[in-house]
């Protein structure tokens, strides 16, 4: 079982953790990444480009099905505007045994910095820059591989 | 052609169709010649090395034939997650 969302409504982790819980499985992992007030930051803008995002979230997760056997994982990726401490991105992974379950999390959350067509724009006050990638994203994707 | 993030600001737009010569043949061919549209383009485009293209919606290196790409989009390194 397979749940992607990109949505612009806020992250509900009380029904996405349920939705996985109810498959099951023995061992429930999840990720919850939430925006940083770095630096005085007052908005994040999160554009992606719809139908490759959905796509290349769904890979992921088939990805990780195979190789862990898991039983089910959600990947919701919020977009549009956000202030800091909104839930920007939420994983679940359940798995009959915790290791598949922790392991393929950390490995999709990896991954979807990488993989993933999604670009973030942080505002402080009245200017806008966009964020620039990160090469400890690579190296940390690539240790999967 | 799609850009996103900084390339969609720079070019002033999100979309637009193209129909390059024989001689585009590569990403970065056509990097080259989306370059000489306007002065937003040649900004935008101006370094491909920060940039990154995806055709048909897969992500490609840049020296990737153009083939029969019906959609191709260039955007910078993602940052999401």
């Amino acid at each position: 079982m397979i749940r992607v969302s990109v949505q612009p409504a806020p992250i509900d982790l009380g029904t996405e953790i349920a939705g996985v819980e109810a498959k099951g499985a023995g061992a429930i992992a999840s990720f919850t990444g939430t925006v940083r007030g770095d630096d005085g930051v007052t908005e994040l803008m999160l554009e992606h480009y719809p139908g490759m995002t959905e796509g290349a979230l769904v890979a992921l997760a088939e990805q990780a099905m195979d190789r862990w056997g898991l039983m089910a994982v959600t990947m919701v990726h919020r977009i549009g505007p956000m202030e800091p401490g909104d839930r920007i991105v939420f994983i679940a992974t359940a798995a009959a045994h915790r290791a598949a379950a922790l392991e393929s999390c950390a490995y999709l959350i990896d991954r979807l910095k990488t993989d993933a067509p999604f670009w973030k724009r942080e505002r402080r006050g009245d200017s806008a820059a966009w964020v620039e990638a990160r090469g400890s994203d690579e190296a940390a994707a690539e240790r999967w591989d | 052609m799609l850009y996103f993030a900084w390339v969609r600001e720079g070019v002033g737009s999100g979309e637009e169709q193209v129909d390059p010569p024989e001689a585009v043949v590569s990403v970065a061919d056509l990097i080259g010649w989306l370059a000489e549209r306007s002065a937003g383009h040649a900004t935008a485009l101006a370094n491909p090395a920060k940039l990154r293209a995806a055709i048909d919606q897969r992500f490609v290196p840049l020296d990737t034939p153009l083939g029969s790409a019906r959609e191709v989009a260039l955007f910078p390194p993602v940052t999401g997650g």
